[in-house]
């Protein structure tokens, strides 16, 4: 290989005449592997595994706080109580264990998987709309079940927040129409452009929002309490079928989203380039749409509009673990479970037995952080 | 690759616009480089995604050696043409070497519950090494892509590009922002690649004297429609700069090269 000219490329690439020694290496796997600029199993597992220990650990301890403090000997043997044998008989005090079991385990899984579902939309759609300010409510769905729960609560369906098969299903339906809306209004000659989406969200959330505001305007004032409350996040669970069927629906979501995530890396280098590398950009701009929005209506319907969480954990994984996307995936899922579980047990302990809406802990603590990220690391985000 | 008499316009114009490209036939020669230049509004752009099958004809059709190209599947026809846009702005932080795997993309396995980590065989990290190598850029590998020049993010896009181990690269404006030391490079890099790797390159330009120096055959087009395509002596005439351009110009000849070169009329 013969340099055009050695004044001009030593010039702008200083360190070209130091490696001058390893142009004539083949290039081997080791070698990719010594500059750590390819992603090896060893790195995944390595990460992965350590993510996965650090979120167990964080649950566990989570289910020690709360208006009962329950302490860390007493929960450990109801863990392993639960653990081996399936049930709470015998293990420590009868009261420890029925809340652990019928109040806090099923909040810090719901909280971890809201989290993490929140998370993984946040990162896919960072993606897909290749805008770092993109987060699951940007497009106007989380509205649409935001509003259809505000709906059925101005109409009563549903005496109390706390009846939630009927809330999440008028949230998931509202949910539902919005996605349909926002995909006909940004649909143009069966392409799906990604600034239609965009401009087709942003308008939806500006009026769906408003819609809400009025209905909050026009109800009781404790019956608006209690929605403004349920719209700024609530990790209330509900029984554990529910619970399965939300976990298996993000388990399920998140399964086929990660399965494009090589794809997701390259749709980043911009629509033709993605197109003259093969990849069917419309095809996996649609599914991808529509799987992130029925997983954000569903979560929405569940647990409010939890603010944050979808925005600031892909930036923050992304400084840590780099932009590729079949690690930084499943890593911001992981992240953004442990984040909301740790600020959902904040939101329910700090202030005695009163709950703070999570949302204001995640906006109170993510809001600092990413402006941190602004100001002292801005050069390696972007 | 031969062109059979497409025509294409852009969708949204109405029916009575003009065509973009309108009945266009020629053919591109085996390890030739080949220019495209013309004024603005010429259809270069437009006839090179064409010939990239990012865009489809509106009647005639495009052929790869017996197949029309809107016949192959775009993973495979990845692993042939290859394109290198005209400008990259980055929206994350990948570094140019996982920028440059990324144009293994069409030859990989594809496992689905692999979800591609590690898939990467030792002749994909070969190839990639081998591009980085080649465009120079391989002493870059771990930076950003986007703490680059425009003349390294250039290289590194040619590189991607070389990594899908193509047998035809097409190239958008490779010099348009960039500085004549940078344009000396990227000259000199493709015509040691039609050297060493018997690439067919197609480069669109609205540079005629990089059109000139650079390519084998030069094919002039205005609204759409070839005026002349022959070597750049025959092509990049006073005259047929006069019909195309509508203005007079100097051209002689460059002393080194004897190529023709293009100059401004005092």
């Amino acid at each position: 290989m013969t340099p055009v000219s050695p004044q001009i490329l030593t010039s702008e690439s200083p360190s070209l005449a130091s490696n001058r020694g390893e142009e004539g290496t083949a290039g081997s796997r080791d070698d990719w592997r010594r500059t750590g600029t390819i992603l090896t199993h060893r790195r995944w597992f390595g990460i992965m595994g350590a993510l996965v220990a650090a979120s167990v650990v964080i649950c566990i301890l989570c289910l020690q706080f709360g208006a009962t403090p329950v302490d860390l000997v007493t929960l450990l043997s109801v863990v392993t109580q639960l653990l081996t044998a399936g049930n709470t008989e015998g293990a420590g005090e009868g009261t420890a264990a029925i809340i652990m079991m019928h109040i806090r385990l099923p909040r810090v899984l719901m909280g971890f998987v809201v989290g993490g579902s929140l998370a993984a939309v946040g990162v896919t759609l960072q993606a897909l709309l290749r805008n770092p300010l993109a987060d699951p409510y940007v497009l106007g769905v989380s509205s649409g079940a935001a509003l259809g729960a505000a709906l059925a609560m101005l109409l009563g369906i549903g005496a109390s927040m706390i009846l939630l098969p009927v809330l999440p299903l008028c949230g998931f339906a509202g949910g539902l129409l919005a996605l349909l809306l926002i995909y006909r209004l940004a649909q143009s000659q069966g392409r799906l452009p990604v600034h239609s989406l965009l401009l087709a969200g942003v308008i939806l959330n500006a009026i769906l929002t408003a819609l809400i505001m009025f209905i909050t305007s026009i109800m009781e004032p404790n019956r608006s309490a209690g929605l403004m409350a349920w719209l700024m996040g609530s990790l209330t669970a509900p029984g554990y079928p529910a619970l399965g069927v939300l976990v298996g629906y993000a388990v399920l979501v998140l399964a086929i989203v990660m399965h494009k995530a090589h794809a997701l890396n390259v749709l980043t280098l911009g629509e033709e380039t993605a197109r003259s590398l093969g990849i069917e950009t419309e095809r996996i701009k649609k599914q991808l749409f529509v799987l992130t929005a029925l997983l954000t209506g569903t979560v929405v319907s569940v647990s409010g509009m939890i603010g944050f969480v979808g925005m600031v954990v892909p930036h923050a994984v992304r400084l840590v673990v780099g932009s590729d996307h079949r690690l930084l995936l499943p890593a911001s899922t992981l992240v953004g479970g442990m984040f909301l579980v740790i600020s959902d047990t904040i939101a329910r302990t700090i202030l005695g037995p009163a709950e703070i809406p999570v949302g204001i802990v995640t906006a109170l603590a993510g809001g600092p952080f990413f402006l941190y990220l602004l100001l002292w690391r801005k050069d390696r985000m972007l | 690759m031969q062109v059979d008499r497409i025509s294409f316009r852009y969708r949204h114009d109405q029916a009575g616009r003009p065509w973009t490209v309108e009945d266009l036939s020629f053919d591109v020669r085996a390890g030739e480089v080949l220019g495209i230049v013309g004024p603005n509004g010429s259809g270069k752009s437009s006839l090179l995604k064409l010939l990239a099958g990012l865009l489809q004809p509106s009647s005639g059709q495009i052929r790869l050696g017996s197949q029309s190209i809107g016949h192959i599947d775009p993973h495979l026809l990845a692993r042939s043409i290859a394109v290198v846009p005209q400008e990259y702005v980055q929206v994350f932080p990948f570094t140019v070497a996982e920028t440059v795997l990324m144009g293994r993309f069409p030859h990989r396995r594809g496992f689905w519950w692999g979800m591609g980590i590690g898939d990467e065989s030792d002749h994909d990290l070969q190839q990639a090494h081998q591009a980085m190598v080649e465009t120079d850029v391989a002493a870059l590998a771990g930076r950003l892509v986007s703490d680059l020049s425009g003349g390294e993010r250039q290289r590194v896009m040619i590189a991607r590009a070389l990594a899908q181990e193509p047998a035809i690269l097409l190239l958008d404006e490779p010099m348009a922002f960039l500085d004549i030391n940078h344009q000396i490079e990227i000259c000199a890099l493709i015509s040691r690649l039609q050297r060493e790797r018997q690439l067919t390159v197609v480069l669109v330009s609205h540079d005629l004297n990089v059109a000139s120096q650079s390519c084998d055959r030069v094919m002039m087009l205005k609204d759409g429609r070839i005026v002349r395509i022959g070597s750049p002596m025959e092509t990049i005439t006073p005259e047929s700069l006069r019909v195309v351009y509508g203005c007079d110009v100097v051209v002689d000849a460059h002393p080194y090269s004897g190529r023709p070169r293009v100059t401004m009329p005092v």
